[in-house]
């Protein structure tokens, strides 16, 4: 015999099922609670920094938009840092929750993030990773939440050296990985669940 | 620190032990599951963080679904219930300030919701959702009615067993979770394709809450017990960094 590690196990994921916004969104579900929805403002003054429009949709491997989803972004502020308690280098614009949360366009699909252009933070072992936000998806018939990253066409530069960018074997798929420009401000970032756009998906 | 709280890498999610994105007897996971592989690498400060949820935050009815939304003087119908019990990480760590949102069907198993199509009755006085932050030692409480469980389109006659969804937040945005809470000794918890889609009994197990006589109130509610489970962090001073660095 040895020794046990005795390590508890992660809670096991199930699905967010269908009314998901019942919960996360209640006021956009139609149930009025909290005095508002979490995640709704990612602004709560004037921010530091470049304001930027994130729009996109999720789509199914027949190319239907969810209509049910529920999607979340976490990003630092302009200069790169988080409004975390965990964020040690310095001090998170206060206006900025860096957090948002979307239900989507019940007809649509949509979702639309008012936010900022996010500074760049650096990887594990000290390199710059190009600016990105983290996203989170998840909805009915997704038994596990979704993670990937929204990175900006508009900094190839950056791109070219990111850390994480740079390892992926599929180089042509880096573009599911792109938001683009689509005007002033305003930046497009489709995730396709499956099909020959499969985002790519994280697990990090 | 004690908690789970501070920086550090976090250990790799189990795939063997999460569900898989595809999981056929599941209709819906078939055009929505991924099909390559994830893109796996340690974490970075973007998965390491997360917002802050004060406990000046929730209201005073936040975590009693049994008048949260019912009209003054009047409560929610249905068995009554306390949902209890403690957030830790992988390392047994309490985690503080975990933000729990959670909800669920009425007595009836019938959501308050507009795409709800089962024919059981609304509760006028049951809205079906609540949150609550977790104390320092990482314990929760809610107050609620027993769902009841619901037919869901999917096979021709699936039904769901009871149960209570849960979104957790703990303190990096890696540590996202929801997951869903089932009763001890339902019958339908092995008949149903969602819990079908966990890989061992053990895991449906990690899921189903005990009855909890120890916390019962006489006369008032019952008692349920469930534990939740985060993602743990590395402790360690030997991080990976560039030399020199
Ligand atoms: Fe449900």
């Amino acid at each position: 015999m040895t020794q046990n590690l005795s390590y508890l196990k992660e809670s096991p994921s199930q699905t967010a099922g269908p009314y998901v916004h019942i919960g996360c969104t209640p006021n956009f579900a139609g149930i009025k609670a909290y005095g508002g929805d979490l995640g709704a403002t990612m602004k709560t003054g004037a921010v530091r920094g470049q304001e930027i429009t994130l729009k996109g949709a999720v789509f199914d491997g027949t190319g239907t938009p969810l209509r049910d989803a529920m999607i979340e972004i976490w990003q630092p502020d302009a200069a790169g840092l988080f409004a975390s308690a965990n964020e040690t280098r310095g001090q998170a614009d206060p206006n900025f929750t860096g957090w948002g949360r979307s239900a989507g366009d019940p007809v649509t699909g949509e979702f639309t993030f008012e936010t900022v252009k996010p500074g760049a933070v650096p990887f594990s072992d000290g390199r710059m990773q190009a600016p990105h936000i983290t996203v989170w998806i998840v909805a009915r018939g997704i038994n596990i939440g979704l993670q990937t990253r929204v990175y900006f066409a508009d900094e190839p530069d950056a791109n070219a050296q990111d850390p994480i960018l740079i390892r992926i074997e599929h180089q042509n798929r880096i573009p599911t990985l792109l938001a683009d420009k689509t005007g002033d401000a305003q930046y497009r970032f489709d995730i396709h669940l499956q099909g020959p756009n499969e985002t790519i998906f994280f697990d990090i | 620190m004690s908690d789970s709280t501070q920086i550090g890498g976090f250990v790799p999610r189990d795939r063997d032990w999460q569900p898989d994105a595809l999981t056929p007897p599941y209709k819906t996971s078939i055009k929505r599951s991924p099909q390559a592989a994830l893109l796996s690498f340690p974490s970075t400060l973007s998965e390491e963080t997360s917002p802050v949820f004060g406990h000046n935050l929730i209201g005073k009815l936040d975590n009693d679904l049994i008048h949260n939304y019912a009209q003054a003087g009047e409560s929610a119908i249905g068995p009554r219930i306390i949902v209890h019990g403690r957030v830790l990480d992988e390392m047994g760590r309490p985690v503080p300030g975990a933000l729990l949102e959670v909800w669920q069907a009425n007595a009836g198993g019938r959501y308050r919701h507009k795409k709800e199509s089962y024919l059981a009755a609304l509760d006028p006085n049951f809205g079906g959702c609540g949150r609550v932050i977790t104390s320092a030692d990482g314990t929760y409480e809610f107050r609620t009615i027993q769902p009841g469980p619901y037919p869901w389109p999917n096979g021709m006659n699936d039904w769901r067993p009871a149960h209570i969804h849960f979104s957790v937040f703990g303190h990096g945005f890696a540590q996202r979770l929801i997951t869903q809470m089932y009763f001890e000794g339902d019958p339908h918890i092995k008949l149903c394709p969602i819990v079908g889609a966990l890989k061992s009994a053990e895991a449906v197990d990690a899921l189903t809450a005990l009855l909890d006589m120890h916390r019962t109130v006489p006369m008032d509610s019952r008692a349920y017990k469930f534990d939740i489970v985060l993602r743990g962090r590395r402790q360690t001073s030997f991080e990976n960094r560039k030399e020199g660095l």
